[in-house]
């Protein structure tokens, strides 16, 4: 089972930008695509513990603030070497001008 | 000559971890085998400065693959292993321990090692230099709080270590011969910041220090300067800077200037030797200059794209250089080349951040180098990095201005 949570507003980011959301002691990264779709990974990348909310977002690719390990955030694909797990994924819903993000219950 | 004959890596650190798996990725299927003296898998070795002693992270959290990956792959691996000697005329690497191997085609993937101070002394125990796990592994149980640890060398190891070992609580002090901190990479807007956080942070640091000796009595106990100051201390790091590994080349007959000489597909002066990483010296993308670096990303940029020249690949290696440090809650990046820029463009950010930008006579930037807290300059060096690639003028107002985006600047470019 999951349960819906509200990580921001609609317009706390910007097109082709990310967002760090931290939750119950966990950290998640909000992203709005070029095409104004929302996604939503989590927040660290698999190669170092290094917030993915530091780095550059370009069309569909997230790319690390360390090491320029580069993930698909829709899908959370690792794209190769420095990273080689692929990030874990959330599904996310706009409502009411929020973004929320659907989370397993603990 | 023997067809069936393995491709042999000699050096299982970071490029030549990265060049076997790469090997396998780009589908080279044929006998493979990598020879490293170390005991270890490939690794990582940027930790060995900052986690490693800080968290006491595992090591395993370093390794580039692992054993049951290699196995998987067929990747033969001598470990713990030092090649003596290669015969380029019949193809033949002789072990240390006698044993000889034919190869079809040769990676040296040595890296360097860390010089340590002629000076009297340095054999004490105590005297500490920093290059692989097993000197991690060394260092770490020395810097409990309340010991005292000399670092010798501003450099990037060296301030590493000394804020790794402030955090731990260690009295630290950091003596350096120039007149700035990690003066041959750095510019001076740099050093400043970076001199200015280590004294913030209660790190000692002297510059234009001279040391005379190394004392004590079995084991280090005092550091004496030139001008007969003693300076007392339970441990002393040298980070003084790596000495390339190119004596089995130079030996070989290969030739050799301040690395093994590679050209542009990093093959060396023989057809059937190609060289990476620390150890090697590479002609530079722009300029044509022979450069050898010492970083991260050319270890496993270099080691990739040699995986597809020893397959016949033709393209030359053309990577930005590009490296990070961080010390304490700080990092420093720095992409391009900043020697030889006609102009420099200094951009103040928010809580004590600089982005520097180097542009030439043409306005067209050539490099940047970025200080800030955290990760907070990562993305303007990524977007530098794609401005560098870009080739076009750029208006020196809007970098220096903070509120215009690097991003929309990229985007401009990309459109005209
Ligand atoms: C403490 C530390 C911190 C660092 N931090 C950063 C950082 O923050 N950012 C950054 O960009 N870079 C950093 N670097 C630099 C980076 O780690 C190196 O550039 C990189 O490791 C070079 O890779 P390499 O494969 O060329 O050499 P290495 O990783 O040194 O591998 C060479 C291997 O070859 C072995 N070898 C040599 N000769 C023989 C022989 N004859 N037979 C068998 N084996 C042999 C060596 O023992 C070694 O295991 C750091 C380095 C150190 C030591
Ligand atoms: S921490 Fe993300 S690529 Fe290394």
């Amino acid at each position: 089972m999951s349960h819906w949570i509200a990580a921001c507003d609609v317009d706390d980011i910007e097109q082709e930008d990310v967002l760090r959301f931290d939750h119950a002691g966990r950290t998640y990264a909000i992203y709005r695509a070029p095409d104004d779709q929302f996604y939503a990974t989590a927040g660290t990348c698999t190669h170092e513990k290094v917030h993915l909310a530091d780095g550059l977002v370009m069309d569909h690719i997230i790319e690390c603030p360390k090491h320029n390990g580069r993930f698909d955030y829709r899908s959370g694909k690792a794209l190769g070497a420095p990273v080689c797990v692929n990030l874990q994924t959330y599904p996310v819903k706009l409502e009411a001008g929020r973004v929320w993000i659907a989370l397993a219950d603990a | 000559m023997n067809h069936s004959a393995p491709i042999i890596i000699v050096g299982a650190g970071h490029a030549g971890g990265r060049a076997a798996l790469a090997l396998r990725e780009q589908g080279y299927a044929g006998p493979l085998l990598l020879i490293g003296d170390e005991p270890h898998l490939p690794y990582e070795r940027p930790a060995l400065s900052k986690q490693l002693l800080l968290d006491s992270q595992p090591a395993a959290a370093c390794h580039i693959g692992s054993a049951e990956q290699y196995l998987t792959l067929a990747i033969e691996r001598l470990a713990g292993v030092r090649v003596a000697a290669i015969q380029p005329q019949s193809r033949r690497i002789r072990l240390h321990d006698g044993r000889e191997l034919d190869y079809q085609q040769l990676l040296l993937a040595t890296g360097g090692r860390a010089r340590q101070a002629s000076l009297p002394g340095a054999d004490l125990a105590g005297v500490q230099l920093l290059r692989t796990l097993d000197d991690a592994a060394a260092l770490r149980p020395r810097l409990q709080a309340g010991q005292r640890l000399v670092v010798v060398g501003g450099g990037f190891i060296g301030l590493e270590v000394a804020a790794s070992a402030r955090q731990l609580g260690c009295a630290v002090t950091v003596l350096e011969a120039g007149d700035r901190l990690a003066a041959r990479a750095l510019p001076p807007l740099i050093s400043a910041k970076l001199l200015a956080l280590h004294h913030s942070r209660g790190v000692e640091v002297r510059l234009g220090c001279q040391i005379a000796a190394f004392r004590g009595d079995g084991s280090v106990n005092a550091v004496e300067l030139a001008d007969g100051e003693l300076l007392a201390c339970d441990t002393v790091l040298v980070g003084i800077g790596i000495q390339p590994n190119t004596e089995l080349a130079a030996a070989a007959g290969l030739a050799v200037g301040n690395g093994i000489r590679v050209d542009a597909r990093l093959r060396t002066s023989d057809a059937h030797i190609y060289a990476v990483g620390d150890a090697c010296e590479f002609p530079c993308p722009v300029s044509g200059q022979p450069q050898r670096l010492e970083t991260w990303r050319n270890a496993e940029e270099q080691g990739r794209h040699v995986a597809r020249s020893l397959l016949g690949a033709a393209d030359a290696y053309a990577a930005l250089p590009w490296f990070w440090s961080d010390q304490f809650d700080h990092s420093l990046q720095l992409a391009g080349q900043l020697q030889a820029a006609a102009n420099c463009v200094t951009r103040a950010l928010p809580d004590d951040g600089l982005l520097l930008f180097y542009l030439d006579a043409a306005e067209r930037l050539q490099g940047a180098c970025g200080w800030g807290a955290g990760n907070s300059i990562a993305r303007d060096i990524k977007l530098a990095e794609l401005l560098i690639r870009s080739g076009k003028p750029l208006p020196t107002a809007a970098l220096a201005d903070p509120a215009s985006s690097l991003k929309s600047l990229l985007k401009g470019v990309a459109s005209v």
